[in-house]
């Protein structure tokens, strides 16, 4: 029984491993950094919330493919990026890049602290200038 | 009650937003392939490994390039479709058998009918990538300049065959 649980423990201990070719691609170090952080920016089309580095689905794996040879045929992080977009579009990238479609998408953020702030400046200006005894009616 | 207007236009805003959100697909993406030059590519054929069919197959007609393959439910929804739409002749249909198994995929032509004018076997999905295909089935409207005009995603039904191609099929044979 107890060589049984072993076995089945063994098992699920390999299994996720070899779910996901995740192991060292590239024997130069410079190139596996440019790999894992590639893969971990690109997102799988086919299991959206999900990077290809995390997904187990062959789009994934075949996207961590094509991009293993592209970086040995020596192409820029640039051309590998363009390349998914090309054909995924922007949506493929986790970090869309700057462009007229994602100007948007890149200003919100500001876009929403500053009107937050317009409106919290112009309360607060109300407020000062209100008189004190204003506050607490219920006294006066 | 003016002090509620500017709360109530940001709301009516944010729901609009949210409103839209619901009724888009996220699965459904648009393709940047459309109204671009369809990849050119050559494969074996699915029939036969030591035929090669592509891109020349198919050239300077409009044609539907259909992706499918014997693991995807949707494709199985749609075969009967395709078949039915072959047999109109109304356009050609080249299949991209994708990510697949080939006596499986010969198996599913030979019991559900063959509607492909020929169809590519593209076992490592390397020309799926360059289509920009993620889940099949995904179906494409190439015209006789090889410029892609229509992609859907999800099976093709009659419906979405006489609401979405057939205007844009009807047009671009009226120009010629």
């Amino acid at each position: 029984m107890r060589s049984f649980i072993a076995v089945f423990l063994m098992i699920f201990a390999v299994v996720p491993a070899i779910a996901i070719d995740a192991g060292v691609a590239f024997d130069d170090p410079e190139l596996q950094a440019r790999y894992d952080k590639i893969i971990a920016e690109v997102r799988c089309l086919k299991c959206q919330n999900q990077t290809i580095k995390d997904s187990n689905a062959f789009l994934a794996s075949d996207l961590r493919r094509e991009i293993r040879r592209m970086l040995n045929e020596g192409q820029s992080d640039d051309e590998i990026y363009e390349f998914l977009v090309a054909r995924y579009g922007e949506f493929a990238l986790y970090r869309p890049r700057m462009s007229g479609k994602t100007l948007f998408l890149w200003l919100a953020p500001f876009l929403f602290v500053l009107g937050g702030g317009v409106i919290l400046w112009r309360v607060l200006r109300r407020r000062m200038a209100m008189p004190i005894d204003d506050e607490t009616p219920e006294e006066a | 009650m003016t002090r509620f207007i500017w709360p109530m236009i940001a709301f009516a805003m944010l729901a609009f937003v949210l409103m839209r959100g619901l009724t888009l697909n996220p699965n459904e993406l648009p393709s940047p392939l459309s109204q671009k030059p369809a990849p050119l590519f050559e494969l074996p054929s699915l029939a036969d490994p030591d035929v090669r069919v592509g891109s020349a197959t198919y050239e300077n007609q409009l044609v539907l390039v259909n992706v499918w393959a014997t693991w995807c439910p949707g494709c199985q929804q749609e075969h009967d479709f395709l078949v039915s739409l072959a047999l109109t002749e109304a356009i050609p249909i080249f299949g991209l058998n994708w990510r697949d198994n080939r006596p499986e995929a010969l198996r599913w032509l030979e019991a559900l009918g063959d509607p492909y004018m020929a169809t590519a076997y593209d076992q490592d999905g390397r020309i799926g990538i360059d289509w920009g295909v993620y889940g099949a089935p995904e179906t494409f409207l190439v015209d006789a300049d090889g410029i892609v005009i229509y992609k859907h995603i999800a099976p093709l039904t009659r419906d979405i065959w006489q609401r979405e191609f057939l205007p844009l099929i009807n047009a671009r044979r009226s120009e010629q």
